[in-house]
């Protein structure tokens, strides 16, 4: 390997600042939201206190965001759930190609890049000549999903690609039916992939906006309640919300990442 | 293999059938719904069934059509430029100067971790920042560059553009990181052999390998900038116009057929736009 050079620094550089630009207004918004009673949306801090965070008890001083906080967190579970199981499945039916796989394949494509307003626009309208009510577990759900079953199912796809089918093939002379060779063999290879595409699938329902808007009918999910606050509340209370958010989205990553590493290495003793 | 054709074709869609049924019910049945009321009449409050072109006559006939999309194309482009400078960059920095596998999965992660929180939030956090009395202003001023603070850091199209940036940045990285990855080393170990200069080698070896994660991205930041109504809406302090956020007035105004039209339009105009950048890569080898 070569030395390092100049261009290494300029380089080390330049990420060092991109990654401050990604985290330093979450983190100055982590530090404003411990702001004194008096303090205001900027900076100087105005001392420094637990107001803010106490505030978000406060029923009248900002919407029902611990019932939106609830109904996301179901919301995110459901969403998970759904969303690994259709995911392994699609997975396993795409590892060979069937009549009518590309199509389904750029449909599955054309779910991630269709403008989110469509998806919600559509939905709504749908629902509205139908006359069914627009509900976050029934049209938010459904519209939630065709934002995360894409990634969950590339991420399925890659996952196959790589699969070395000569696992199977050794079970399968063992003995074993497609059953057993499923859950003894392909299952806990791919597993370490699926916390991922749980992760995927929690965190993304759980920020997501643009697909709710018009489907979630009148009980908010938690970004909905927060897109409300924007408008109409001006004080760090809505700093304490977003730095609580935040920490609850990294808890969740931590432990993704935790649960991946630790069956990476299960996998790796056995 | 003991499967018939069939039987395997059979096998095959009942394992995607959740997924069949799901994508058609909240994703084509939708579209079609759409493309459906977009030839609808309104009145004040309401819609009805009709095949009348009103809708389409009023988008194509408007001025503020044209000039919202100028406006929405001005910032696709613009921040499809910067976050493929800062993530190409990102990911050549990660790929090839990184040469443990730890430190660059770690660095890695900490470049893709904001993808999983909030986007709300993330705009959010730019007020202090960016506001009158911001840091941005304050260090500005402290430092003597003006005199009295800057009014257009935030709520501006400057704001659009940082905020639009600030949150999709990572779909340019992920994509060509995952690319610039798989490219044998030793393509790189030969053109130095043969006396390329690390530009050179930049040039003619990397750049052209890493084209299918550079489309991937593009493709990933193009079409989220051109539907987002949020972003604008809120970085912009209301003051700036985009066809997303023309369509969710329209619906916020109940006028589902007008909002239906320009929907379809949106649409088309990005599937064009995807369409041309598939044509230079195929996306399923790239998985």
């Amino acid at each position: 390997m070569q030395k390092r050079g100049l261009s290494f620094y300029l380089l080390a550089a330049f990420f060092a600042v991109f990654v401050l630009f990604l985290y330093g207004p979450t983190i100055t918004i982590a530090i404003l939201s411990f702001q004194g009673p008096q303090g205001g949306l900027t900076f100087p801090m105005n001392g420094t206190s637990l107001h803010w965070f106490r505030n978000l008890y406060e029923q009248q001083a900002v919407g029902d965001i611990w019932g939106s906080f609830r109904r996301s967190m179901a919301l995110g579970l459901i969403v998970m759930a759904v969303t690994v199981l259709v995911s392994v499945m699609g997975g396993l039916a795409f590892r060979h190609r069937f009549r009518g796989s590309t199509v389904l394949f750029y449909l599955v494509i054309t779910s991630l890049i269709i403008p989110s307003i469509l998806i919600s626009l559509g939905v709504g309208i749908l629902f509205n000549l139908l006359d069914w009510n627009v509900h976050w577990a029934t049209s938010g759900l459904g519209s939630q999903l065709t934002w995360t079953l894409p990634f969950g199912l590339l991420i399925m796809f890659a996952v196959f690609n790589r699969f070395d089918a000569s696992f199977e093939e050794a079970a399968r002379d063992l003995g074993a039916t497609n059953w057993q060779t499923l859950k003894y063999v392909v299952l806990p290879i791919i597993a370490p992939s699926l916390i991922g595409v749980a992760l995927f699938g929690f965190t993304l329902s759980y920020d997501e906006f643009a697909r709710t808007l018009l489907t979630a009918g009148s009980y908010n999910t938690l970004p909905l309640e927060i897109y409300g606050m924007t408008t109409s509340v001006t004080t760090p209370v809505l700093y304490a919300l977003g730095t609580l958010t935040t920490m609850f989205s990294f808890v969740m990553i931590g432990l993704a990442l935790l649960l991946v590493w630790r069956s990476r290495r299960t996998a790796g003793a056995s | 293999m003991a499967h018939s054709g069939t039987a395997r074709t059979l096998k095959s869609w009942l394992l995607v059938s959740p997924l069949t049924a799901i994508l058609g019910l909240f994703l084509l049945v939708p579209v079609v719904v759409i493309v459906m009321v977009s030839f609808w009449g309104s009145s004040a409050y309401s819609y009805y069934p009709a095949f009348i072109f009103e809708n389409y006559e009023f988008l194509f006939t408007s001025q503020v059509t044209l000039s919202v999309y100028l406006k929405t194309l001005t910032f696709t482009f613009i921040t499809w430029a910067l976050c493929l400078a800062i993530g190409f960059t990102v990911a050549y920095f990660l790929a090839f100067h990184i040469h443990s596998l730890t430190w660059q999965i770690s660095l890695f992660l900490l470049c893709t971790i904001p993808f999983w929180t909030s986007n709300i939030i993330r705009m959010i956090s730019w007020i202090p920042f960016l506001g009158r009395n911001g840091i941005a202003n304050n260090t500005l001023q402290q430092w003597g560059w003006t005199d009295e603070p800057l009014d257009w850091l935030l709520f501006s199209d400057f704001a659009v553009i940082l905020a639009f940036v600030h949150l999709f940045t990572l779909f340019m990285i992920v994509p060509i990181f995952n690319t610039m990855m798989r490219i044998d080393r030793s393509l790189i170990e030969a053109a130095r052999d043969a006396g390329a200069s690390s530009r050179q080698i930049l040039q003619h070896v990397i750049v052209p390998l890493t084209k299918p994660g550079i489309m991937i991205g593009s493709i990933f930041v193009v079409t989220l900038v051109m539907g987002d109504f949020i972003t604008v809406r809120f970085m912009s302090g209301g003051q700036s116009a985009s066809v997303g956020r023309m369509i969710s007035n329209e619906i916020g105004l109940l006028q589902y057929p007008a909002a239906s039209a320009s929907a379809v339009v949106l649409l088309l105009t990005v599937l064009l736009m995807v369409a041309a950048m598939l044509r230079m890569v195929d996306i399923r080898k790239e998985l």
